[in-house]
């Protein structure tokens, strides 16, 4: 018998002691993390779209709605519903005019049962698939560029007629809807990072050293409203605030960084309405 | 004085008779539920946590002293998304057996979950 053959026979016979002797077993586990919101009286979903503001080189409102309905799609049981996305901004502004262009006509004004926001609403961008590109941007709105120009837009979320209406071109889905803030940052001050050092013997070390930096990137504040269709009410709302920096000699397309925090966004607005899966893994014992 | 002593040898010569026929009976319920916990390993590692949890319940039924059975279940009940249970067998299982590592890893790494669940329910 060689040697070799005797190393072979001992680590099989070491083998099969050791799994003799196992007493656990890892396993992976998927720990489901419930809703926060109970949709089960909804089959469909709406992204209507958002309030978009801060930088001019992303469009918040579109490429939100368009991410969005895209995770929906794969990572919910609603069935998203293709329409062309609300320009919320420039019907907020609408409505934001209507008490002062009807202001000597009656106030509480209604059109059909409807406040007249809504009745404009109807005119001006239907939601039905038949409706013309709602998309072009209004020319005479303000540009909103902090959270502050971005309060004269809220009242859009409270309006129940205007939502119930949405609600029903649809047949009554759940709406989502909202604000997003997608602002340039730029910062400056002491950042601890970790230095590879390498002694007089070529050994390895991590020293953490303090330097000064100027820091560019980008901050996103979305606030996601969950109405719903059938009655124009607010059900849930959730918002966060995430930022992201780099180097200030970097160039990053802003584009690039808003996917890179809506990244971080996405499992927050998934787990308001659909189960969430954890991964990880567990040790069962003999 | 005789009489007593008599009477100490014979409850003794009685507790050791019970303590010797107790002894079967407690190995024959760990040998159920050790069978049980076997088989519901085996079928949690093929996805099966339905019957895994059920196995592992007929074991603690069985003994309820095993802390590898409540540590198995408190897996079971987690992956089923039944938090409370989960955290009951889990804090089962680390009174049963503190100084258990794994025992506590898993539980730690269930509190984690559990609390992250209960903040965003909060919120």
């Amino acid at each position: 018998m060689t040697a070799r053959s005797a190393a072979t026979i001992a680590s099989l016979v070491l083998l099969t002691f050791a799994s003799a002797c196992t007493n656990f077993f890892e396993v992976p586990i998927e720990t489901p993390l419930s809703p926060k919101m109970d949709v089960s009286a909804f089959r469909r979903v709406l992204v209507a779209g958002f309030i978009s503001g801060g930088t001019d080189d992303v469009d918040a409102n579109l490429e939100t709605v368009r991410l969005l309905r895209s995770q929906l799609r794969t990572k919910s049981g609603l069935r998203v519903i293709e329409a062309d996305v609300l320009p919320l901004a420039e019907l907020a502004a609408d409505k934001a005019k209507v008490p002062a262009t009807s202001a000597p006509s009656t106030s509480g004004e209604t059109n059909g049962g409807l406040p007249k926001v809504a009745a404009d609403v109807q005119t001006a961008a239907p939601p039905g698939p038949a409706a013309p590109a709602p998309q072009q941007p209004a020319p005479a709105l303000d540009k909103i560029r902090n959270a502050k120009d971005l309060e004269k837009y809220q009242s859009i979320f409270s309006d129940v007629a205007f939502w119930k209406k949405v609600g029903e071109e649809y047949e009554n889905p759940l709406i989502v809807t909202g604000t997003i803030l997608f602002t340039p940052l730029q910062t400056a001050g002491f950042v601890t990072r970790n230095v590879e050092q390498y002694d007089n013997l070529g050994r390895r070390t991590v020293v953490p050293q303090r330097l000064y930096m100027e820091r560019k990137g980008f901050a996103i504040a979305p606030k996601f409203i969950f109405i719903d269709g059938r009655t124009g009410a607010t059900l849930h709302t959730e918002s966060t605030r995430e930022e992201i920096l780099y180097n200030a000699q970097q160039n990053t397309p802003a584009l690039s960084s808003y996917f890179e925090l809506m990244d971080k966004v996405i499992p927050m607005f998934l787990g308001t309405l659909s189960t969430q899966k954890i991964r990880g893994t567990r040790v069962l014992l003999r | 004085m005789k009489t007593r002593a008599l009477l100490l040898a014979r409850a003794a010569a009685v507790a050791a008779c019970l303590v010797a026929a107790a002894q079967p009976a407690l190995a024959d319920a760990r040998s159920t539920a050790k069978s049980q916990v076997d088989f519901g390993i085996k079928v949690a590692q093929n996805g099966l946590w339905k019957e895994a949890i059920y196995r592992w319940e007929k074991a603690v039924e069985a003994d309820a002293t095993y802390a590898a059975a409540w540590n198995n279940l408190g897996i079971g009940y987690e992956h089923e998304g039944r938090f409370e249970d989960a955290r009951k067998a889990y804090e089962k299982a680390v009174a049963l057996d503190p100084k258990n590592v794994l025992i506590r890893q898993n539980y730690d790494l269930f509190k984690e979950i559990n609390d992250r669940a209960k903040r965003r329910n909060d919120r």
